[in-house]
């Protein structure tokens, strides 16, 4: 039985170009047959497009200052790179596989460290899973607990690989939004101004919710949820028997005296919980790509079944330097040599300068309490500078931060990516900044473009042709931002 | 949690794994372990040194591209162009997973759909079929058959499969079939005529090919590893997986790489970015400087490459002599660093080993683990279960392993 090929792509250009000396071209042109069958599976309908890709091509076309993804830009602390390199130097058995569900003494770690935050008995084999980051441990809660059909709650806005990884795994994302306050004329908006509306958020729970899933430091709003707030997710999920998938990738990043809470702590939420966390928010390695998950078995061990069946084994090294890393954290836990404490200081004084530069080019940032990020309403310039080129109905924020990136220097993320499509045209008037950054980036040669008098002009009409001294300037080359702990 | 379903439906039946059920067993310390493919070798100086260099700079501590790190889809694409006619672009059509193992899963849920057939040729990397089940489709298998030759040392390669055996495993639905050569647990390298009967069916039936070729650099004496990605009207249809662990005896570093046409490569990039987004960083730029280095060296018996597998063939010789002093009969593997034995002829007292339902071989490791303080894996762990009699006569046993096993008699 002979099935003739129906759809024929003859890239001429490209086989004439990638053929190489002596290769025939009937060879090349046979080599062009595309399969006529469907290729993609379905479940990555509609889940194709990335927006960091884009904006991230687009940044480095640009040469800018960027503060669009969340990294930082200073290296992770002594302690941390040393028991990298301890990992790398010790037994050459840590270049092998290590156990499938994670590294025996990270997973140790792992347990006694988040029982004691969470008062909870934490077994490291029954209730810890290592992962490719918090982003891999997100994935494989979706893909073990999210079935066709099943609703999963999702608060906007949103880290946007919430919203694909539901669709991925067949469930059906009910959307409910974080709302601002008005704010009183003079006064800067604030996250903890942006709260859900109790009676809304009950509406979307249905039979069919099987998960909510709670960013706690928020991005990209940046705010901490207070114990009441999460009273309230916890009482709904346990009325309507709900599982919480926890983000807490930002736990250590909290400022102004608040204080981060993991819902998994409140009472009766321990056993339909997973929370989520990062080495790479928590040591400033985002690189080293190692994440957890944490909860109760009968969660955890179809966690375990994805798990094996995905990626199987996470790197060893990684794992080995993490739990080196937490060792040291355990020891100076509270107290000012933690890096937990010297962090979200170091970085609250970041979030400072952001503020006020922000505010200097007419931009009006939502203070954040936690988190990488902060976002700044752009009306301004929407109402003075409304059609800034792009699609016909290319959200503005998203032209916006083209405009940004062709004319002021810096790159940044619209915020409209963070919503549902449906809503993203009542929130395209805001803009996201990491402030993680103490210093230029190597690319940051648009200093040489700034105002030669080194004075801050405000407004969009500023004479100032570009914006990259938003980022705090460090007074030493190749700096440490935090001297004094090592 | 109450009376809700936990779990979703994707993951029924995928729960239990061999390895984690006989790594435990052999985790006691007074067992040699010959089970799990894990190189009890040191990887080479250089690896190590580079990975040791690269953690010290800050940069490559953050975020790297999610589709692989710019310096190590280079090297790749430079490496591999050398084996296919056509140049390969490192953005568009290579992609760097989590092992090996994440570039089968990125194809598979990428491209595998619910109600699709894929065929596995068994006995098969355990992993295969759990992958397909999860994507909602179906494994079709066919076992590759042989016989002892009298007189003769029995070879990976007599292992074959039937043409029409295999053309009959075919149909509209058949969406891709799963090769492995060099192949786990058998240790058999696909021949060109045998690759091309392969090919002629995935191009009649308009089928993709799924090309797991970790082992590449694996072969022995005699033998080449060929790739089916550089057959004519393959290289549209073809995913050719890749690993880091297995080349550079680095298997802890857990990556792996996805190479192929843009068409296909952009679906498991897709997954990518729905699932672990990005490799780590650090390891990646070690990869690819380790790759630069012997890049430059490719005809050098100094290269990785070649003198790998030099060190292999003395130990897989070694193997074969000690499983035939033990009384077991070797299939000597042209390539892959396991090797599987028939264990029947030994006629094993194993009326102590409770669980009569388990296959021969189940019973036969876990009989010579407790008993002899050795282990290895039952191949009927690589059949699927209406299969496992098949093949419960054997055993495979890795040889990546220093060269002096402590004496042993069964």
């Amino acid at each position: 039985m002979f099935r003739n090929v129906t759809a024929i792509h003859l890239h001429l250009a490209g086989v004439f170009q990638r053929k190489k000396a002596g290769t025939s071209l009937a060879r090349c042109l046979h080599q062009t047959f595309a399969m006529a069958k469907r290729l993609p599976a379905r479940r990555l309908d509609g889940i194709d497009h990335n927006p960091w890709v884009e904006f991230g091509k687009m940044a480095s076309e640009y040469d800018v200052v960027n503060l669009g993804q969340g990294f930082p830009d200073f290296p992770p602390p002594d302690f941390a790179v040393q028991a990298f390199q301890n990992a790398l130097s010790s037994d050459f058995m840590l270049n092998q596989y290590t156990k499938a569900f994670g590294y025996p003494p990270l997973t140790k770690i792992l347990a006694s460290f988040f029982g004691k935050l969470l008062e909870q008995e934490i077994d490291p084999l029954k209730n810890v899973l290592v992962t490719v980051g918090a982003y891999g441990a997100l994935f494989t809660a979706f893909q073990a607990l999210v079935d066709e059909g099943d609703e999963v709650i999702i608060i906007e806005p949103f880290f946007d690989c919430y919203e694909p990884m539901t669709l991925m795994a067949g469930g059906r994302p009910v959307f409910v939004t974080l709302k601002p306050s008005p704010t009183q004329d003079g006064e800067l908006d604030s996250a903890s101004n942006w709260q859900l509306d109790p009676t809304e958020l009950a509406s979307k729970f249905t039979s069919r919710t099987k998960a909510l899933i709670l960013n706690t430091p928020n991005n990209p709003v940046g705010k901490v949820f207070s114990k009441a707030e999460l009273e309230l997710v916890a009482s709904l999920c346990q009325q309507h028997d709900v599982i919480c998938i926890s983000d807490e990738v930002y736990q250590w990043l909290v400022y102004d005296g608040h204080q981060h809470v993991s819902i998994a702590s409140l009472p009766g939420m321990w056993e339909r919980t997973v929370t989520i966390g990062s080495a790479g928010k928590s040591f400033s390695a985002t690189g080293w790509k190692v994440g957890w998950a944490l909860g109760p078995d009968s969660l955890m061990k179809h966690l375990r079944t994805v798990h094996q069946n995905t990626v199987y084994h996470c790197p060893t090294q990684g794992q080995a330097a993490v739990a080196q890393s937490f060792q040291h954290e355990q020891l100076h836990f509270g107290q000012p040599s933690s890096y937990f404490v010297q962090l979200p200081q170091a970085v609250w004084r970041y979030r400072d300068h952001m503020v006020r530069s922000l505010q200097s080019v007419g931009l009006r940032p939502v203070v954040p309490q936690g988190s990488y990020f902060l976002i700044a309403d752009i009306s301004d310039f929407k109402s003075k500078m409304p059609d800034l080129p792009g699609d016909v109905d290319e959200p503005y924020d998203r032209r916006f931060v083209k405009w940004m990136i062709r004319n002021k220097g810096l790159a940044a993320i619209p915020v409209s990516v963070f919503y549902s499509r449906p809503h993203q045209k009542h929130f395209d008037h805001y803009v996201r900044f990491c402030f993680v950054k103490c210093r230029m980036s190597p690319r940051s040669r648009p200093w040489t473009r700034s105002c030669g008098n080194g004075r801050m002009n405000s407004g969009p009409d500023a004479a100032c042709s570009s914006w990259p001294h938003l980022v705090p300037a460090c007074s030493l080359p190749g700096c440490q931002p935090f001297p004094g702990w090592a | 949690m109450s009376l809700k379903i936990i779990n979703a439906k994707r993951i029924e039946g995928l729960d239990s794994n061999v390895w984690i059920e006989f790594t435990k067993l052999a985790a006691d310390p007074s067992v040699v372990n010959l089970g799990q493919g894990l190189p009890d070798i040191s990887p080479p100086i250089y690896v190590k040194e580079k990975l040791s260099e690269i953690a010290a700079i800050d940069s490559l501590n953050q975020y790297t591209r999610g589709f692989g790190h710019p310096s190590l889809v280079k090297a790749l694409a430079c490496l591999y162009e050398k084996f296919y006619q056509n140049q390969i672009n490192p953005n568009k059509e290579i992609l760097v997973t989590v092992g090996a193992y994440g570039s089968l899963f990125n194809a598979i849920q990428g491209l595998i759909d619910e109600g699709d057939e894929v065929i596995i040729i068994m006995p098969f990397y355990d992993c295969y079929e759990p992958m397909v089940r999860m994507a909602g489709a179906t494994p079709v298998f066919i076992p590759l058959r042989s016989k002892p030759v009298d007189g003769k040392k029995w070879s990976s390669s007599d292992w074959t499969l039937d043409p029409q055996e295999l053309a009959s495993k075919f149909n509209s639905k058949t969406k891709a079939i799963i090769l492995n050569t060099p192949h786990n647990p058998i240790g058999k390298v696909y021949t060109k005529e045998e690759l091309q009967v392969i090919a002629d069916l995935c191009i009649k039936y308009d089928t993709l090919c799924i090309s797991d070729e970790v082992y590449e650099w694996l072969v022995y004496t005699g033998n080449k590893h060929l790739k089916i990605a550089t057959f004519p009207g393959m290289w549209e249809r073809t995913i050719t997986i890749g690993s880091a662990g297995k080349t550079f005896s680095v298997t802890g570093w857990k990556l792996g790489w996805s190479i192929g046409p843009h068409h296909l490569i952009k679906h498991l990039q897709t997954v990518q970015q729905n699932t672990i987004y990005t490799c780590a960083t650090p390891l990646q730029e070690a990869l690819a400087q380790a790759f630069w280095i012997d890049i430059k060296r490719m005809d050098d018996p100094e290269c990785y490459f070649n003198s790998l597998p030099k060190e292999l063939e003395v130990k897989r010789d070694r193997m074969v002599h000690l499983l035939e002093s033990l009384g077991l009969k070797p299939i000597v593997p042209d390539g892959g660093y396991f090797i599987i034995a028939d264990v029947s002829l030994l006629d094993a007292d194993l009326s102590d080993m409770k669980d009569s339902n388990e296959p021969y071989d189940y019973k036969f490791v876990k009989w010579m683990t407790k008993n002899k303080k050795l282990s290895a894996i039952p191949v009927s762990a690589f059949c699927n279960a209406e299969t496992k009699l098949q093949f419960e006569k054997f055993v495979r046993f890795c040889f990546i392993k220093p060269l002096q096993p402590p004496p042993l008699r069964l």
